[in-house]
């Protein structure tokens, strides 16, 4: 049951609006009820082709020999494709951001870093013909050492995962292997505090499990295009990972999709795209590659596991002093996309609430298992679990209602958050008070009237003196330049010929250094970190 | 050996949009002869409710009826750029590029008419129904379908709009973690009832009570079906789900939904959910995003209030009936805390 309290920031809204507001029946509601909605596997197109990938049954293992002369004169075999027939084959989803170096293979090509690590591809008539003939491929594999815990994956001598970063994690600022918060004084803190509570948290990974699994048919079009019909949940952003691996200018790809069957983050990742097209572009045949549901939940990306350190100190009245946070994301053997959300992670430190002192490190460690992905609430909902099962043992460690407690150390308008930004539209207070009202969970009357309007900022808005190992003396540029989007193609190379050699760097044109943001609308004043004053 | 029930509750708030911005999205909105809208986009509606949200925002923007609107995605040859449905950025960063592309095929429309009406186009307004008439003289009035025939075939105007929405993208500092994430935060309360079996260590919700504030409620039906679904993967995430059941040991994973937990019918309880409605001032018409966040402070609830059933606290996820058996073992038996 669902209740609109429009007597809560009543004064801030106009409720006088016609369409926005009503609870209109969705536009595909028809369709979706009567399946008659068109989503990509309902394109089954004339003389269409099935692919299918082998996978490593190895965590780790060098690639010493692959054989696949059985598998080509299997019957219905119309191709096989090697990662040596991969334009670029090797790419990292956030290149198109400018995040981050290339570190993951199409089709792996001197080991495999994780179990289900696609090796070859087979194109065929159907999907019984592929799946015999990658029975008949033969690799020789070299089984080498696996890490699977993120600290055991820091430790000195713990084997090298992806040989793009050696030592098992991403790497921030060209030299930090973590995201750094650093706000206030937080041992200063935990030395005013009455008393300190550290502890552990973890949480293992979950699948995304949509309705629909991934999954693209591509056809040649005419003018020698491609027409690719896909799950994908950001369309221009595989249609520019595509552009890039296949090394062919973005509008030799038209996609279409847009009704998908549930994502939860599990499609951005754009792993069937790529050989579809691929597959389409060897045979001039459509190229249908799915999915299926024990493949998906076996070997295809599902959220990371994260490990989660939380010490904070509170003074005997409840007001949290210091927090202190250390957190491993599990990225698996590639980065796709985790270490963003490292940043979202820090970003989102110490929670909804304003403390003094806040103190982070966060880690995007790479380990021998399938990459992890985004997923709903990527960087967040772990941290959440973490800082809310803490908040309510601080609770009972003061003696105070878990309520009450929330709302005494809420965030409010006008409070400077740890990132160093002021607070704005905040309304945690009021969910609290609303959520105690429905429960009918007593708190007391100074809490009730307690406001996310009211109270903040003032003192709460300084930013405290920080000490900072190493003193800024000019304004770093951003590890995060101008999204560098549908560059000119380069010509193509071919992929380095020996195993274990570092990518050759960066081939692309450098793009024009990025316009300055207007410094308007979303607080982007530049304040000192060393001084804590504007510049 | 007996059945104790507690309650706990989380609180969160949860950024909008790509973290550090720099995620923009277009879109393009115009008329046929006939003066009903094509949206073009190249969003994706994931079953969230994209195409429903953008085509009453540009009706709403237009002074149209949303039955005159028809949301056409995803085609990259036709719809304009859009950074993808994540990070719940489609109400907030699809919805205003549609907002601003509606405004800008609007004052196309207000002029053609003001030309066909002969009056100031200043004194034009739209009564929501597919008429634009004199603002005070109703009867002073032209259909939109007239105006766009008009447009089209007698003052050779084009009745559309183009709109982007951007977040310029902040810089991050190494050494602090200065940085500007989000523009605007949702936010949520959730109290959890559950009942816990000390001879089994299973888990029962009993029911849920929350409050969420998502800016403003776009549409009401769209955000109930995200909260209550949403709150169930929490659920499920709580207390089920997991590919790696032994967590760093990639052992003993599922293959199919047999072998992987989740709740089932016989496992809902009732949710009982308030929204509150404090309108973000950059996002369309006040509206953030319920997305993501509602699964987040079901998780900790959950773990909360098995803490004051029985007085184990589960610092792992998911919170199986082994973890919590071994848990009160562990104590020695159950301890229900003080009854909330």
């Amino acid at each position: 049951m669902l209740e609109l309290r429009k007597d809560i920031f009543a004064d801030e809204r106009d409720d006088n609006l016609r369409e926005v507001g009503k609870p209109t029946q969705r536009q595909d509601m028809l369709g979706h009820v009567t399946a008659t909605s068109t989503f990509f596997n309902d394109h089954q197109l004339q003389g269409m082709l099935h692919l299918k990938v082998l996978r490593s049954p190895h965590s780790h293992a060098r690639l010493r020999r692959i054989d696949v002369s059985e598998a080509e004169r299997h019957p219905g075999v119309r191709r096989v494709i090697r990662g040596a027939e991969v334009p670029r084959n090797l790419n990292t989803l956030l290149s198109l951001i400018n995040f981050g170096k290339d570190d993951e293979p199409t089709l792996a090509v001197d080991k495999v870093r994780y179990k289900g690590e696609p090796i070859v591809a087979v194109v065929a008539d159907d999907e019984r013909a592929a799946y015999e003939a990658l029975q008949k491929i033969h690799v020789d594999y070299d089984p080498l050492p696996t890490v699977f815990d993120v600290e055991e994956a820091l430790k000195p001598g713990a084997p090298v995962v992806n040989e793009t970063y050696p030592r098992n994690t991403f790497l921030y600022h060209e030299k930090y292997d973590h995201q750094k918060i650093r706000f206030g004084d937080a041992e200063r803190g935990f030395a005013e505090a009455d008393h300190i509570l550290e502890q552990r948290y973890q949480m293992s990974p979950i699948e995304h499990a949509p309705t629909e699994p991934n999954g693209s048919i591509a056809a040649p079009d005419t003018n020698g295009r491609y027409v690719v019909y896909t799950s994908t949940q950001a369309l221009f952003f595989s249609l520019d990972t595509c552009a890039k691996i296949l090394d062919v200018p973005s509008n030799t790809l038209h996609f279409i999709g847009g009704t998908v069957g549930g994502g939860f983050g599990g499609k951005v990742d754009t792993v069937t795209e790529p050989l579809s097209i691929l597959g389409a572009m060897l045979t001039g045949r459509p190229v249908r590659y799915m999915i299926g549901r024990e493949e998906e939940m076996t070997y295809c990306a599902p959220r990371g596991a994260e490990r989660i350190y939380i010490k904070d100190g509170v003074s005997r009245n409840g007001r949290i002093l210091a927090r202190k946070f250390r957190c491993y994301f599990d990225s698996g053997a590639y980065t796709r996309l985790s270490s963003y959300a490292v940043v979202k992670c820090a970003a989102h430190l110490p929670g909804p609430y304003t403390i003094p002192n806040v103190y982070a490190d966060v880690y995007c460690v790479f380990t021998n298992r399938v990459p992890a992905t985004a997923m709903r609430g990527f960087g967040v909902t772990a941290v959440d679990f973490a800082i809310e099962c803490q908040m309510d043992k601080l609770a009972h460690l003061v003696g105070m209602d878990p309520m009450e407690f929330r709302i005494l150390n809420a965030y409010r308008d006008g409070d400077m958050k740890a990132h160093r930004r002021e607070a704005k539209n905040t309304a945690l207070i009021e969910c609290v008070q609303v959520a105690a009202e429905k429960a009918k969970w007593r708190i007391g009357e100074e809490f009730k009237r307690a406001s996310s309007r009211k109270d903040g900022g003032g003192a709460r808005a300084a930013i405290p003196p920080t000490p900072v190992a190493r003193p800024m003396t000019q304004p770093q540029p951003s590890s995060y330049d101008r999204p560098a989007y549908d560059r000119p193609p380069e010509p193509y190379r071919a992929p380095p010929p020996e195993p274990y050699r570092q990518p050759p760097p960066e081939p692309f044109r450098s793009p024009p250094p990025p316009p300055l943001p207007p410094a308007t609308t979303h607080g982007a004043t530049r304040f000192s970190s060393v001084f804590g004053r504007r510049r | 050996m007996a059945r104790h029930r507690g309650r706990g509750m989380a609180s969160i708030n949860y950024p909008i949009g790509m973290n550090l911005g720099g995620d923009p999205s277009q879109a393009l909105v115009h008329s046929n002869p006939s003066g009903k809208f094509t949206v073009a986009l190249s969003s994706i509606d994931l079953g969230q409710g994209m195409k429903s949200v953008t085509r009453q925002i540009c009706a709403e923007a237009l002074g149209v009826p949303v039955e005159d609107v028809y949301v056409d995605t995803a085609d990259s040859d036709t719809g304009p750029h859009c950074m993808g449905s994540f990070a719940s950025r489609g109400t907030h960063r699809v919805g205003n590029a549609v907002a601003a592309a509606a405004k800008e095929a609007r004052a196309v429309m207000m002029e053609a008419a003001a030309e066909e009406l002969e009056v100031n186009v200043a004194d034009l307004e739209t009564d929501g129904r597919g008429n634009i008439h004199v603002r005070g003289a109703p009867h002073r009035s032209i259909s939109t379908k007239d105006v766009a025939i008009a447009a089209q075939f007698k003052q050779g105007r084009t009745i559309s709009g183009r709109g982007i929405f951007l977040v310029p993208l902040s810089s991050v500092d190494p050494e602090t973690g200065e940085m500007s994430p989000a523009t605007c935060y949702a936010h949520a309360c959730l109290v959890a009832e559950v009942e816990v079996d000390d001879e089994t260590g299973e888990v029962t919700m009993v029911r849920m009570d929350s409050a969420y504030e998502l800016g403003r409620a776009l549409n009401p039906k769209l955000v109930e079906q995200q909260l209550v679904g949403g709150a169930w993967m929490g659920v499920s995430h709580a207390l089920y789900e997991t590919p790696e059941p032994y967590y760093p040991d990639p052992s003993h994973g599922p293959r199919d939904f047999v072998e992987y937990l989740m709740p089932g019918p016989g496992d809902v309880c009732p949710h009982d959910i308030a929204v509150l409605e404090r309108p973000a001032p950059d996002g369309p018409y006040g509206g953030k995003g319920p997305g993501e966040m509602c699964a987040n402070p079901v998780l900790p609830a959950v773990a909360n209030a098995i803490f004051n059933a029985v007085g184990v606290r589960v610092d792992e996820l998911p919170i199986t009936p082994e973890r919590v058996l071994r848990a009160i073992k562990a104590q020695g038996g159950a301890r229900p805390q003080a009854r909330r």
